[in-house]
């Protein structure tokens, strides 16, 4: 099933889907091993595999310090894709990859798209680029079933968000605000407009992240949006809490009635 | 594949903009607001007039006949960049930049900077121009260029050292585009070389054509032709697109890039991209170019004496007159770099920075393979008397090293 319509699907069974986000090789293989156990054990919907990156132009001071310390630990792209291929063969739900285009520009584009088809990847975020810039890679996703996830900011005119959703195909990741990665969200009334705005530009699945970190984050998000996306939270617990208190969490997050 | 060549923002195969979609609106904005003034005849003029009244331009050209004596080949002479207000020709882009922000009616400006040249520049023209200025700037560097530091804050910006990465020039690029997409609003980022996504590259090269402008009526004057050679340092490339741009439709003059050689090419600690086997094609800090980086695309440490030199990416203008074999590249060591100085100073009374000082390397190697008929020009990008500590510390001056001593020696007793 293509992978916009395995989530719509999915959304008929819950109010909200849960995407969860983490960095390859930080703290450790391992770690992510468990991580990934626990969120799947908990209900988590999706995955986003981050492909760390000496540069991450888009992401805030806790994903920067897991980027640059996975590269430190001497994680590479192979590894990462080894990784992917186990967790994908091992769990039903959508695994992802995210990661700045010159990861996959340098493995060569066609090679890596390939064989993320090859080993079970759903779809790609990649945020620094746009589709002007992203033809190829446009093409390339289309010919190996792979999602092209386009991303939607707060900053995006109506006319950007529809050219983006035509480029687009999974669900669309909503930035909820302006800045990086991991710090806090309000969602006040332009939030609320945004996310109207979002809506009436695709018909994907929409997507919000960016500062969703708690259960009431979540909750304000039921009915407005399909999937929250938890990235920087679960870094931190990680850090601070140690993997074990990763499922906890989970499910705190998602401890909602079911649709009857 | 599709041909890049036909898309706007490229150069050959070289640049684009990478950018965050957050960031859309506001580059469509600048580009834009570039646009109207790259048309606008009225936008130059006040360019120049601001140019000629509030820095030093036009340069002037030396000719350095003790050094032309002195290696019996061809007629050396030195555009003095370093004459600008602030000591480096980075006042030709601030300064333009600045007047563009005044039309987007933005208050606030941002800026990276490696050696501090560029910053200083920046929160000079914010003082000016009435913008709140923050700077950003890796740590090592901080370290590095006290004194440049000590001017940006007395001049009211606020400088913000960068712990991550490698804490250079690269790491203080990515926070100032996490600045960026916080505050677009109010904020323009003044990039400070010809590198970064779409427009920055052409944009920041028009201002810096002032320097090829005029180099070019300069050196007829003074020669009565045009020179055989032209050499410039490159480290993001904005002062060697800067005079090269008066010259590259005359395919008798020889352009010559001088890079980063570092502790040597074979030592892998150096920031040559082009000089060297060791870059790659990549995408990165918003642009396509030939990048320091490992088989994954991880970016690597550069090495370089001169922290304006240290940076991992060229300008996509110039590696595509690399690739057309417009442009040779070459590298000076920090070894070489030295010894040019020292002798620039003796001969000549001019002290250039270190990062200029490539450039001057590369012209005293040369310089005997022509005759005294013909003429090189070198690019001052910048003066070193301001880089004391840095100077100092790589001469490794023993009577320098006894006064920081017995200055810290005095503060301490305080």
């Amino acid at each position: 099933m293509q992978l916009a319509d395995q989530l719509r699907e999915a959304r008929t069974h819950k109010d909200i889907l849960l995407m969860t986000h983490l960095v390859l090789g930080y703290p450790s293989f391992a770690v992510n091993r468990e991580v990934i156990r626990q969120m799947v054990a908990n209900g988590v919907d999706m995955i986003e595999l981050q492909i760390p990156f000496s540069e991450p132009m888009a992401d805030g001071p806790m994903i920067i310090k897991a980027n640059q310390e996975a590269i430190a630990n001497g994680t590479k792209v192979a590894d990462c894709l080894a990784f992917a291929e186990e967790m994908a063969a091992k769990y039903k739900i959508p695994f992802l990859f995210m990661t700045y285009y010159n990861i996959p520009f340098k493995y060569g584009l066609r090679d890596f798209l390939h064989k993320a088809r090859e080993i079970g990847i759903r779809g790609c975020i990649i945020p620094d680029l746009p589709p002007e810039e992203g033809e190829e890679y446009l093409g390339l996703a289309k010919e190996f079933a792979l999602a092209p996830i386009q991303i939607f900011a707060p900053t995006s005119t109506e006319e950007r968000m529809r050219t983006l959703a035509g480029h687009g195909d999974g669900f669309i990741y909503c930035v909820a605000r302006r800045g990086v990665t991991g710090s806090k969200t309000e969602f006040d009334a332009s939030f609320d407009a945004y996310l109207s705005r979002c809506r009436k530009a695709t018909d994907l699945p929409l997507a919000v992240g960016f500062g969703i970190s708690s259960r009431e984050d979540v909750q304000i998000l039921t009915g407005k949006a399909d999937l929250a996306v938890i990235g920087t939270a679960t870094i931190r617990l990680v850090e601070e809490k140690g993997p074990e208190a990763v499922g906890p969490f989970i499910a705190g997050l998602i401890r909602h009635p079911h649709k009857s | 594949m599709n041909n890049p060549e036909n898309k706007p923002g490229y150069f050959g195969q070289w640049g684009g903009a990478y950018i965050p979609e957050v960031l859309y609106e506001t580059f469509r904005e600048l580009k834009e607001v570039y646009a109207k003034a790259k048309t606008d005849p009225a936008f130059w003029q006040e360019y120049l007039a601001l140019m000629s009244s509030y820095s030093c331009r036009p340069t002037p050209l030396t000719h350095a006949e003790n050094l032309s004596r002195h290696f019996g080949g061809a007629q050396i002479f030195i555009k003095r960049e370093d004459l600008n207000h602030t000591g480096a020709h980075k006042a030709n882009n601030v300064m333009g930049q600045g007047l563009l922000v005044k039309r987007m009616g933005k208050t606030r400006v941002i800026a990276e900077t490696g050696a501090g040249q560029h910053g200083v520049a920046c929160a000079t023209m914010a003082a000016k121009f009435g913008f709140a200025c923050t700077i950003y700037m890796g740590e090592e560097d901080v370290q590095r260029q006290r004194p440049n530091v000590f001017w940006m804050e007395k001049l009211g910006a606020t400088v913000i050292p960068v712990t991550t990465g490698s804490r250079t020039l690269k790491d203080a690029i990515n926070e100032a585009f996490r600045d960026w997409v916080s505050n677009m609003d109010t904020t323009h980022y003044v990039m400070g070389t010809v590198c970064g996504p779409h427009p920055f590259p052409e944009m920041v090269a028009w201002f810096q054509s002032i320097i090829g402008q005029e180099a070019r009526v300069q050196i007829l004057a003074a020669h009565g032709r045009l020179p055989a050679r032209v050499y410039a340092c490159v480290g993001g490339g904005s002062n060697a697109m800067g005079i090269f741009q008066g010259f590259l439709a005359d395919p008798e003059v020889e352009l010559i890039g001088v890079e980063a050689g570092g502790k040597g090419l074979e030592t892998g600690q150096h920031a040559a991209r082009l000089a060297s086997q060791d870059a790659s094609p990549g995408v990165a800090q918003g642009y396509k170019t030939m990048f320091l980086q490992d088989a994954d695309g991880q970016m690597r440490d550069t090495h370089s004496v001169a922290a304006g030199l240290d940076y991992i990416g060229v300008s996509p203008l110039l590696t595509d007159l690399w690739e057309k074999g417009r442009v040779r590249f070459a590298a000076a060591t920090d070894q070489e770099v030295m010894a040019a100085l020292d002798l620039t100073i003796k001969k000549e009374g001019i002290i250039p920075a270190l990062e200029s000082t490539h450039a001057f390397v590369q012209a005293f190697k040369e310089a005997g393979e022509l005759n005294c008929e013909q003429a090189v020009i070198i690019n001052q990008s910048g003066r070193g008397d301001k880089d004391i500590f840095t100077i100092a510390h790589a001469f490794d001056d023993p009577s320098w090293k006894d006064f920081i001593r017995k200055k810290g020696e005095e503060y301490a007793a305080r």
